[in-house]
């Protein structure tokens, strides 16, 4: 009976996560870190930076839609691991047939689904109120996916320390993202940045999210659109990797 | 497949060698935390269609074995095998076929009690049609499918542990693991689950439960280990491991007013030891009719009335106190 085929064992894996997928989804969507950190902080970074200036549609539609993707999908990996075990649903969910990277994957992709859905509010907007048009289609696709599967890892990554209470895997995630945010080119084109700015940028994935979508919208990116795309795949794998990680390590320490 | 194959009654071939009895084998079983040896090359066996008790005080190893059992835990040395099965090695093989209920844990409060066993049938993997008949047999027979659509918060401990129970049932475990699955738990949801336990074991599935409630191991438990301190004491049927204690036996007394200097008690030949329960006195001897004598005869000179007396044979009680102290004072 032993289900040995290649094939069907990626299957089964794959149903394990969308079933973590379904159950994140339905539990934490609605938890109030979550709505706090992934729907008002976007909105209010929108409105610190947009509102009072005379900032062009140019910077603030890939801005806006880059920060909810990055807020978003980050949002709802930090929370699930830790509240799973002050909850104690954790041991139940870990002796379930889902080995630890289907469960890793199903956690990112509730990120990944909530990250996309949210931030296409922001990219509707640009559409109906400021004019945007894509230029290039695929590209915009292709970067909101892998951006946001980016940042949903790096937020499963954060919810991994063993000891921290879900509020304090919160403030530590918001210590790891701010920075994340403030060395992008997220506000400011990259070619506006003096060079030691443009240096920094390049270690913040935000900024290829943000380049790519420039280039999506206006046809104006600053790297080449493979470089931004490799960097993003690279961040991926590095997140995903760190966030097996650490879970793996992280076990068993507080079930 | 297996389903093919013809069963022996049929002609099939006949293939039961020893191994294919046994539902769990534990060999040379090492655990560290850290420098700190929980479990010391443990080794047993359990039978398959068998209720088995793991027994022992608070810290001895329990949740630490019946961890790396269900593939939680990694050992440091040694093997375990689920079924046949190397946990270590296939550990979502084994857990496919195992049901488990943890020692310390909760069902998902924002969800119904339906959502939540419905979700846990989808861990499983357990088709829609399936999942759906089975999760309403098994809250009907955990006199749960009143509550279903009601917010688990509500529920009161007894009920979520039949909740946890019903879920790791569905789907249909040929093995079942439980972390003292009754401790806090009021009489009625005890016994519900004691009876349901027991119905599983007729249905030829195989139960490995630790517990402190040395009655519940006497009770429903066809073997019982002992451990103490990661070690393996005792293991055997409860009834051969008391009988193995036969030289501790015990005089249960009242009088209708119970002596206030119980010193007496030790000029007493052949007493091991003494207890006061309550408004009892209970005496530990190899020889009753010694004992009970002297007492009346005390009784006599004191002018006092026997209310009760009774002689019991040794309690699982007394093997597992003596075998756990046994242990302490060696070291
Ligand atoms: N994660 C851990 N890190 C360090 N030590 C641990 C850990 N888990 C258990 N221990 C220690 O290992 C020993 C065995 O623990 P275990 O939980 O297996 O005992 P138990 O028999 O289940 O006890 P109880 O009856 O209290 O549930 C204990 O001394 C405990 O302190
Ligand atoms: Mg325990």
């Amino acid at each position: 009976m032993k289900n040995s085929h290649p094939f069907s064992n990626f299957f089964y894996s794959l149903s394990g996560s969308l079933v973590i997928m379904e159950k994140d989804a339905r539990i934490y969507y609605i938890k109030p870190p979550v709505i706090i950190f992934g729907i008002l902080f976007p909105l209010f970074f929108f409105l610190a930076f947009a509102l009072g200036r005379k900032v062009s549609s140019f910077i603030l539609i890939p801005g806006m839609v880059s920060m909810s993707l990055f807020f978003t999908s980050s949002s709802v990996g930090p929370l699930i691991t830790p509240w799973e075990r002050t909850a104690r649903t954790y041991e139940r969910l870990l002796t379930t047939p889902i080995s630890l990277f289907s469960l890793i994957l199903g956690d990112a992709m509730a990120g990944f689904i909530f990250g996309i859905l949210i931030s296409l509010i922001p990219l509707f907007l640009g559409f109906t109120f400021f004019n945007v048009k894509v230029v290039h289609p695929f590209c915009l696709i292709g970067n909101m996916l892998l951006s946001s599967l980016c940042f949903s890892s790096l937020g499963v990554a954060l919810s991994s320390s063993a000891t921290e209470a879900p509020s304090q895997a919160m403030m530590l995630s918001s210590l790891v993202r701010f920075p994340l945010i403030f060395i992008s080119g997220i506000f400011i084109p990259l070619n506006n940045l003096p060079n030691w700015g443009k240096i920094i940028a390049t270690i913040s994935p935000l900024t290829y999210t943000t380049d790519l979508l420039r280039f999506s919208l206006y046809d104006d990116g600053f790297y080449p659109i493979f470089l931004d795309l490799l960097m993003l795949v690279i961040f991926s794998i590095l997140f995903f990797g760190l966030a097996l990680k650490l879970h793996k390590k992280n076990l068993i320490k507080a079930i | 497949m297996d389903k093919y194959k013809l069963a022996p009654e049929f002609g099939g071939e006949r293939k039961t060698t020893q191994e294919d009895k046994i539902a769990i084998k534990v060999s040379g079983l090492t655990k560290y935390y850290g420098d700190f040896l929980a479990l010391d090359r443990i080794n047993f066996k359990v039978e398959k269609g068998q209720i088995f008790g793991f027994l022992g005080p608070n810290g001895a190893g329990k949740t630490t074995t019946i961890r790396i059992l269900t593939g939680i835990l990694i050992p440091d040395k040694g093997k375990a095998e689920i079924m046949g099965i190397d946990v270590t090695k296939d550990p979502i093989g084994a857990k496919k076929i195992m049901g488990v209920v943890p020692e310390v844990c909760n069902v998902y409060t924002d969800l119904s009690a339906w959502e939540n066993i419905i979700l846990a049938g989808k861990l499983y993997r357990v088709r829609k049609g399936e999942r759906q008949k089975r999760a309403k047999q098994l809250l009907q027979k955990f006199d749960l499918i009143k509550i279903k659509d009601e917010k688990t918060k509500k529920l009161s401990k007894g009920m979520r542990q039949r909740l946890i129970l019903a879920m790791s049932l569905i789907h249909d475990p040929e093995i079942l693991f439980l972390d003292e699955p009754t401790s806090g738990l009021d009489v009625k949801s005890t016994h519900m689950i004691r009876k349901i336990l027991q119905e599983l074991k007729l249905k030829g599935k195989t139960i490995f439960l630790t517990t402190h409630n040395i009655e519940e191991a006497n009770l429903i438990c066809d073997k019982v280990a002992i451990i103490n301190r990661g070690k393996i004491v005792a293991f055997d049927t409860p009834e051969r491991l008391k009988s193995a204690f036969k030289r501790t036996q015990s005089i249960e007394v009242s009088f209708d007013r119970m002596p206030s200097d119980i010193k007496w008690v030790e000029d007493i030949p052949h007493i091991d030891r003494y207890q006061i329960l309550g408004d009892k006195l209970r005496l530990y001897t190899p020889d009753p009719d010694i004992v009970i004598r002297e007492l009346t005869k005390y009784t006599e000179k004191n002018k006092l009335r026997f209310v009760s007396l009774s002689t019991l044979g040794p309690s699982l009680e007394d093997v597992f106190v003596k075998l756990t102290e046994e242990k302490e004072t060696k070291l």
